[in-house]
């Protein structure tokens, strides 16, 4: 039998090995189509579906990196880095904002839904049905709702696309903790009912705890959510510190700049992965103690 | 505290006139239990036995609580089994341990004593007095998932021991185990019991499990659920591994085993009437 540490130590050294070789095998395909595709890009069957290789469509990845270390604006100060890292901490910060409140939201959805049926029967097809409208609209309604209610219309842009986060990032929390509350196994809740525990004790020593296996999956998904969430809303309201607003507007002068546009879409990515960290480390400590099997 | 009520010759548990019914007036009627009268005395070993669907588990859950009679009642140490179930009068063990996973063994076995608003340090305390008990004290750090089948049931015994319960109700406790363990097991739970003069009402299908761990082993029916005899064991107290190869013990299994056997040729007459 292997030593479990080193077998910990060692499957993470090759987790880290291969999330490095995605980013190469990436940026290798990225190069090679670049290489050998065609310029103006090429039909199959009739249709324009290869898409252009010249330097407009697709810049080098080293002229995109380059980017980073140049000002943003001719003869600014700030370098494209700089700015980009603030835009993503930004949005970063409104992420995290809406996963944690959303899933906060989620769990207590959950557990007013497992305590009073008609609760559950009254709100469930709305839930569901909310999750069908798509962000892009949502925002700009939320956006105007909010507009009327303050003056200052460009300050609180934010707080729209953190109310659309929310809204993305609740659902999956609330579904995976119901089914979690309400898979409690008969014994246990027999044995909370034999010391006289009421609903909301058993909910606390028992439900929750069964639930959070179920409920490490869900916020995983919650993390994603938000960070789309957010960034999707900044680009459709044009939140004035996002990621989001920064790849909007290099977007519109990546005629001129083309690998501008990436360096906003790297730190959207970027903000995706830490959030992603994020969510990992709460689910790892959600986790500790519990069976290997369950991991 | 509340004054004890207890006189030396009042019983553990008295029964009465226990009826239970599921899904009355309808096409699926089911009498789980009918007159059941029974008495427990404090200390004493009960043993329920009987074929599957004769309602053991449905009388251990109306003495505890867990259900409520259609008819006739039930008293443990003098009070009703509500009253009893909300002072934790008693403790209880299923076949499945049912530890909390993520709960370590100590606090596993303080649950009960969380419940009832114990202070920590004295539910550690407790806990480690419990653990020795079972003797398992070197594993009160562990994860119920990194103990054997066994080791998990003796934890879930101490914590159905942990409030030093009166009275013991189990459900099949060692079903899940196997012969090796399970007798193992047995000469604990009876050392255990004897220690603290636990009284214990003990669901089982095994002959020699019931023999070996009880004063009175009853014997029920099926279709409606009633018992059908009561076996005296007495074979004392201070059973070793001997008890299990004396005469005596198998002349009790054998009028067990005949009590049970008339049940299916009378369940298996009836079943011819019925065609």
């Amino acid at each position: 039998m292997s030593d479990p540490v080193v077998a910990k130590r060692s499957g993470r050294g090759r987790r880290i090995a291969m999330f490095v070789l995605a980013f190469v095998l990436v940026a290798l395909a990225w190069e090679g189509y670049k290489a050998v595709g065609p310029k103006a890009g090429g039909e199959i069957f009739g249709m324009r579906i290869l898409a252009s290789t010249n330097d407009r469509a697709m810049p080098h990845i080293w002229d995109m990196l380059a980017r980073y270390s140049d000002p943003e604006i001719r003869g600014g100060t700030e370098t494209i880095f700089v700015v980009v890292l603030r835009a993503a901490w930004y949005s970063f910060r409104c992420s995290l904002a809406a996963f944690a409140i959303g899933s906060l939201l989620g769990i207590g959805l959950a557990v007013l839904m497992a305590r009073f049926r008609t609760f559950e029967r009254a709100v469930m097809p709305y839930l569901v049905i909310s999750q069908t409208v798509p962000i892009i609209v949502l925002a700009p309604l939320i956006f105007s709702l909010m507009a009327y209610q303050s003056r200052d219309l460009a300050g609180e842009t934010w707080l729209a696309a953190v109310l659309l986060g929310i809204f993305l990032a609740f659902f999956p929390v609330a579904m995976g903790t119901l089914r979690g509350l309400r898979d409690t196994p008969a014994a246990p809740l027999e044995l909370m009912d034999s010391y006289a525990a009421g609903w909301w004790k058993t909910l606390w020593k028992l439900r929750f705890p069964n639930a959070v296996p179920y409920l490490a999956p869900a916020l995983r998904l919650a993390g994603a959510a938000a960070v789309v969430g957010v960034t999707v809303s900044e680009i459709s309201l044009g939140v004035r510190f996002g990621v989001g607003r920064l790849i909007l507007s290099y977007g519109q002068e990546a005629t001129s700049d083309p690998p501008k546009l990436y360096t906003a879409v790297f730190g959207a990515a970027a903000l995706g992965l830490v959030m992603a960290a994020v969510v990992l480390g709460i689910d790892r400590l959600l986790m500790r103690n519990r069976p290997p099997e369950a991991l | 505290m509340e004054t004890p009520m207890t006189s030396p010759s009042q019983p553990a548990v008295v029964v009465t006139g226990l009826n239970k019914i599921f899904n009355h007036g309808q096409p699926n009627q089911v009498d789980a239990l009918v007159d059941i009268d029974l008495e427990v005395q404090p200390g004493e070993f009960i043993s329920l036995i009987g074929p599957s669907g004769c309602g053991k588990s449905t009388l251990l859950r109306l003495v505890a609580d867990l259900l409520e009679p259609t008819s006739g009642a039930v008293t443990i140490n003098g009070k009703s089994a509500h009253q009893a179930r909300v002072d934790q009068d008693y403790g209880m063990a299923f076949q499945q341990s049912g530890l909390f996973e993520w709960r370590s063994v100590e606090r596993n076995i303080e649950l009960p004593l969380e419940l009832k608003g114990w202070d920590k340090a004295k539910r550690r305390e407790r806990a480690k007095e419990m653990l020795e008990l079972v003797k398992l004290p070197e594993f009160a750090q562990h994860m119920p998932w990194q103990l054997s089948g066994g080791m998990q049931q003796r934890v879930a015994i101490a914590r159905a021991l942990a409030s030093h319960p009166k009275l013991l109700l189990m459900d099949e406790p060692f079903g899940a185990l196997d012969e090796m363990t399970r007798e193992h097991m047995q000469a604990e739970l009876l050392r255990i019991c004897a220690a603290a003069g636990t009284t214990v009402i003990f669901v089982t299908h095994s002959i020699p499990e019931a023999v070996y761990l009880a004063d009175r082993v009853v014997v029920m029916s099926p279709r409606p659920g009633r018992i059908t005899e009561i076996v005296n064991v007495g074979l004392g107290r201070g059973r070793t591994e001997l008890t299990r190869e004396a005469g005596e013990f198998f002349a009790r299994v054998t009028e067990v085993r005949e009590a049970l056997r008339g049940i299916e040729m009378a369940d298996a007459a009836r079943g011819i009437e019925d065609r």
